[in-house]
């Protein structure tokens, strides 16, 4: 039993509503698409479906996974995967910081300043893929190859050179808002006098950012850190839209290796194997963030019995 | 969508009529000459009023990638399909498509070039009516070549074309040595690349389904390309494919390009092409042997065996592959526009002839590409430019992204060459053709 | 002071300046959108010119644009709707009467967010066909509906959560039944925490592209399935392709602005506060 405040124990028991008819429906529609989908994907995973060879259906044991793991182009994409995402955690996370400290100064205009920075996160992300692959990258036409002529540079086609460099740096723009939207949050909890104590027993401006607010941020930073991951492990859009995960294998990531298997190779089984794999990549890093919120849940509760 | 529908209705913007209509949903190619189609769509309409036209009109990899989920999982989005040699007599053996017969005798199916029709059937029955067909050939600049006092014969070679790019090749004028195709798919860099193996005496497979493609031959072919095109081709060659080249050449930017025959009403036409009067035209380059030199190759409509509304889809497609719809793009656009390879009246049109002055050269290049003997070697598949088995698309996609990684530059040419071999073999090995 | 001073407008100039380069390829979109296409790809790029609004009325007529909007506006409102059906009465019921197992519903429902979609696309997929529910827009919804779900309950429960028992106690000795309690009281009073959630889940489901890229082909294709159409520079319709994303993205962008801070509490799940 719960108690809330001393009114709801003295609350009578009978008019409790039955609360399966309120919480149901919505548990309903997330097991039916969800949990359900996911032990269907386990099931094509042990099974050989090729969509083009209808006639050859059946069941072929860890098949599915051992031609996975022994592709080097699954490893590829798992190592793609990883570059892809702890890359775009640096960056977001430095610029972040850095831009959180700024805006957490007060200055004329900075709301106006704030809502201009945090625009790219809400632009489609098949948008972000193509304005950057055309407007900016493209080697003849795009603006990067002309500053590069200014300087007397010879244009970088830098989709085909630095494939995955691009797209973390497309992916970034995307999500450095995310970042700072966080740290911004966090900041605005530190105290005031807590900085002007410091101030005053003359800490330079690092040992401050060393000292205090670094320190504070530590559980924001952690958040940021999970959330990103868990979102970032799902990037589809931007891949599909600017490098189709080439040249080579650049910018095969996991997701899209699973879509190719699926939906270009139409090997059933084999991409559920793969899915599978991402699934379990997922759960790895949403354990930690579960832990987090539902500690976050019982510090607000008051101690649940 | 119903919806939609009702809302116009609501608002009295349609007629009740509209409700009785068909609609059917058609998926293309956005090449020129399918945008074309769907512009002049209107004039089907204005004669078949009870049908209605939806277009989804995609680039060629995410069209075949779509259409083929489709088909495969019988979803049955759309009522006529926008698929080629390749794929046709593989879906029609699956009983995927719906018979193309019971055409009306003002159709003149004998009137269909017919290593097209042979192409688009399967064990004697026909799945598809082509709207377009192709080969492949040679595009240059005679004004170019003729400032460097170059001569191009009726039939070069591919010494002669590397020389000749590397002769020209001008970027601070903007004009490219020569453009080719590098945006990784089957349908795309594979195609020409698959004719560029095979006229350096290579192919895909051995007899016994062993891949080929660590071979001498490959790596010639392979090395030959990766030399032109990073040596003399224009920036981002991996994203080009055929409409960027198009582009590309429409522009003036390239002095020669080697692709599909299809392209020369386009690049001929000075309402779509800086440089029509500047263009020359000659067969595909060869190099050791001139089996499989230049492709074969048919865009055409077909119907899923999903589609419910196979009637109206017919009549759609008789009408876009007709003499009729010919003639209408003839007297609309101009002759030199005019839907290529596909009937035997169009080439005896005398507009035509006078418009199209390269007109005999696709002829004769369609006449004498053989999908049944495509390489010096023999194979055990069918095909010119792509291999006939269901898993080729697969294959064919996995190396063109390989390939377009040697480009780039992201691996050398035998390890990329090794790693498309691996992959190859394993999918082959999967899916039972090798032991 | 006035050092302090100096620092401040340095930091003022940088701060303007990161959001210049930010918001750059926003700007430079937009502005090519207005451009003729021989403006779009010229060199050196054209900062001046004569605006046009051909592109834009080209983008709006090619491939039935009207319907691809209709599409992305159907499955974000609805999708959004449908959720915050589901989420009102199961948010209520975790606030106000929670139970032990309240805490641990509430997490396995944000579990839910966590699965990434490839790892259930194929059955999905599938299941639709069966159903013969592939491009069709309300099933495109429904999709959106699971994957916001998580995101709008959680919202409101944390809003839920704040608001005195005693509130709803007083309706309830008035006799109302659990309906009136949330329509007469709970909501007036939440109407921002209602607003913020669905601000939320119609910015993500409008800008979602693998379920709508893998669900929908022709009829129910939404904007995002649209635009990435463009994706092969097909002869450089920089101006058009343009066109078509500013009218794609603006709505949201509006959207976004105005729900800046719910945004953190939401996408956080109270990680942050």
């Amino acid at each position: 039993m719960t108690h809330r405040s001393s009114l709801s124990k003295a609350r009578p028991e009978t008019i409790r509503p039955n609360t399966l008819w309120l919480l149901g429906p919505a548990m309903l529609v997330l097991i039916i698409w969800t949990q359900i989908p996911f032990l269907l994907t386990i099931y094509h995973s042990f099974r050989r479906f090729d969509l083009l060879n209808p006639e050859r259906q059946g069941y072929v044991g860890f098949g599915n996974f051992v031609s996975l793991l022994t592709d080097s182009i699954f490893w590829t994409s798992i190592g793609n995967t990883l570059v892809l995402v702890g890359a775009v955690l640096v960056v977001t996370i430095v610029v972040g910081l850095f831009l959180a400290l700024l805006f957490y100064q007060d200055f004329p205009g900075r709301a106006l300043a704030r809502t201009l920075v945090i625009s790219p996160f809400f632009v489609m992300p098949v948008v972000s893929a193509l304005i950057w692959k055309n407007m900016l990258m493209h080697p003849v036409y795009g603006l990067f190859a002309w500053a590069a002529q200014i300087f007397g540079q010879k244009p970088v086609d830098w989709l085909a050179a630095y494939p995955m460099q691009s797209i973390v740096a497309m992916v970034s723009w995307q999500w450095i808002p995310f970042a700072l939207l966080l740290i911004l949050t966090g900041l605005q909890s530190l105290s005031k006098e807590q900085l002007e104590a410091a101030k005053i027993d003359g800490a330079s401006a690092w040992q401050e950012f060393r000292y205090i607010i670094v320190p504070h941020l530590a559980q924001t930073l952690s958040v940021v850190v999970m959330l990103e991951t868990i979102f970032l492990l799902t990037i589809f859009a931007e891949i599909y839209a600017s490098t189709s995960g080439g040249p080579g294998l650049a910018t095969t990531t996991l997701p899209y290796l699973i879509y190719l298997k699926a939906f270009a190779e139409y090997r059933i089984g084999v991409a559920a194997a793969g899915a599978v794999f991402a699934v379990i990549l997922a759960n790895i890093v949403a354990i930690f963030v579960l832990r987090l919120i539902g500690r976050n849940l019982q510090a607000t509760k008051g101690g649940m019995g | 969508m119903r919806l939609w529908k009702a809302l116009l209705v609501g608002t009295g913007l349609s007629l009740s009529a509209a409700l009785a209509q068909t609609t059917i949903t058609i998926a293309t190619v956005n090449n020129p000459d399918m945008v074309t189609m769907q512009k002049l769509s209107g004039e089907f309409e204005k004669k078949y009023p009870d049908i209605k036209l939806n277009w989804v009109v995609l680039p060629e990899n995410e069209l075949r990638q779509k259409v083929t989920t489709d088909i495969a999982t019988n979803a049955g989005s759309y009522d006529v399909l926008t698929i080629g040699t390749y794929e046709t007599p593989i879906w029609g053996k699956n009983g995927w498509l719906v018979e193309m017969s019971g055409l009306p005798a003002s159709y003149d199916l004998e009137d269909v070039l017919k290593p097209v029709r042979a192409g688009l059937s399967y064990q004697g029955k026909l799945y598809a009516l082509p709207f377009y067909a192709e080969s492949s050939m040679l595009y240059y600049r005679k004004d170019l070549f003729a400032a460097k006092k170059l001569a191009v014969p009726a039939q070069p070679t591919w010494t002669q074309a590397a020389a000749w790019a590397k002769q020209l090749h001008d970027p601070s004028k903007g004009v490219y040595g020569i453009c080719l195709r590098g945006l990784p798919g089957w349908g795309e860099n594979m195609a020409f690349l698959s004719t560029l193996v095979n006229t350096y005496g290579g192919r895909w497979f051995d007899e016994n389904w062993k891949p080929q493609l660590t071979s001498p031959e490959w790596k010639r072919a392979i090395s030959q390309y990766v030399e032109l095109v990073t040596k003399y081709g224009p920036p981002g060659v991996t994203s080009n494919g055929f409409t960027e080249n198009l582009t590309l050449m429409s522009e003036g930017k390239c002095a020669m390009w080697i692709d599909a025959t299809v392209a020369a009403g386009y690049l001929a036409n000075p309402k779509t092409s800086k440089v029509a009067d500047k263009i020359g035209f000659a067969k595909a380059p060869v190099a050791v042997t001139p089996r499989g030199a230049h492709w074969l190759w048919s865009w055409a409509l077909a119907i899923p065996k999903s589609s419910k509304k196979v009637d109206a889809a017919k009549t759609f497609i008789a009408w876009a592959t007709s003499k009729e719809y010919i003639e209408l793009v003839g007297n609309t656009q101009g002759w030199v526009s005019a839907p290529p390879g596909t009937r035997y009246s169009t080439y005896n049109n005398p507009n035509y002839q006078k418009a199209a002055p390269f007109a005999k050269v696709v002829l004769e290049s369609i006449n004498t590409a053989d999908p049944t003997k495509p390489t010096l070697k023999p194979v055990p598949y069918t095909g010119v430019q792509f291999v006939g088995i269901p898993e080729f698309q697969a294959i064919g996609t996995q190396v063109g992204q390989f390939i377009a990684g040697i480009v780039a530059g992201k691996t050398s040419l035998d390890g990329g060459l090794n790693q498309a071999q691996t992959a190859v073999e394993k999918l082959m090995k999967e899916a039972g053709y090798l032991k | 002071m006035s050092e302090g001073k100096r620092v401040r407008w340095e930091l003022t100039l940088l701060a303007y300046l990161v959001a210049g380069v930010m918001f750059f390829p926003i700007f430079w979109m937009f502005l090519t959108g207005f451009k003729s296409e021989g403006d779009a790809i010229a060199i050196p790029p054209k900062l001046l010119f004569t605006p046009t609004l051909e592109s834009i009325r080209e983008a709006l007529t090619r491939s039935d644009y009207a319907q691809h909007f209709l599409n992305s506006l159907i499955s974000a409102l609805g999708s959004t709707a449908l959720a915050l059906l589901l989420a009102i009465p199961a948010a209520y019921s975790m606030a106000f009467y929670p139970t032990q197992r309240t805490n641990s519903t509430l997490l396995w429902m944000i579990s839910t967010k966590m699965m990434p979609p490839v790892g259930v696309i194929i059955p999905v997929y599938l299941i639709f066909r069966d159903l013969r529910w592939l491009d069709n827009v309300w099933a495109l919804a429904l999709m959106y509906t699971v994957m916001n779900l998580p995101v709008v309950v959680w919202t409101l429960f944390a809003y839920f959560r704040e608001i005195p028992q005693e509130m709803m106690e007083a309706a309830r000795v008035d006799g109302a039944s659990i309906a009136q309690e949330v329509t007469r009281v709970l909501l007036p009073v939440s109407g921002l925490a209602v607003a913020s959630a669905a601000l939320l889940s119609i910015i993500l489901a409008w800008n979602e592209a693998f379920w709508s890229l893998n669900l929908t082909s022709a009829h129910a294709s939404p904007l995002s399935v649209y635009v990435a159409s463009f994706k092969t520079a097909e002869g450089l319709f920089w101006a058009k392709m343009s066109a078509a994303s500013m009218i794609a993205i603006f709505p949201v962008m509006v959207m976004g602005w105005l729900a800046q801070r719910q945004l953190v509490r939401g996408l956080t799940f109270g990680a942050i506060k």
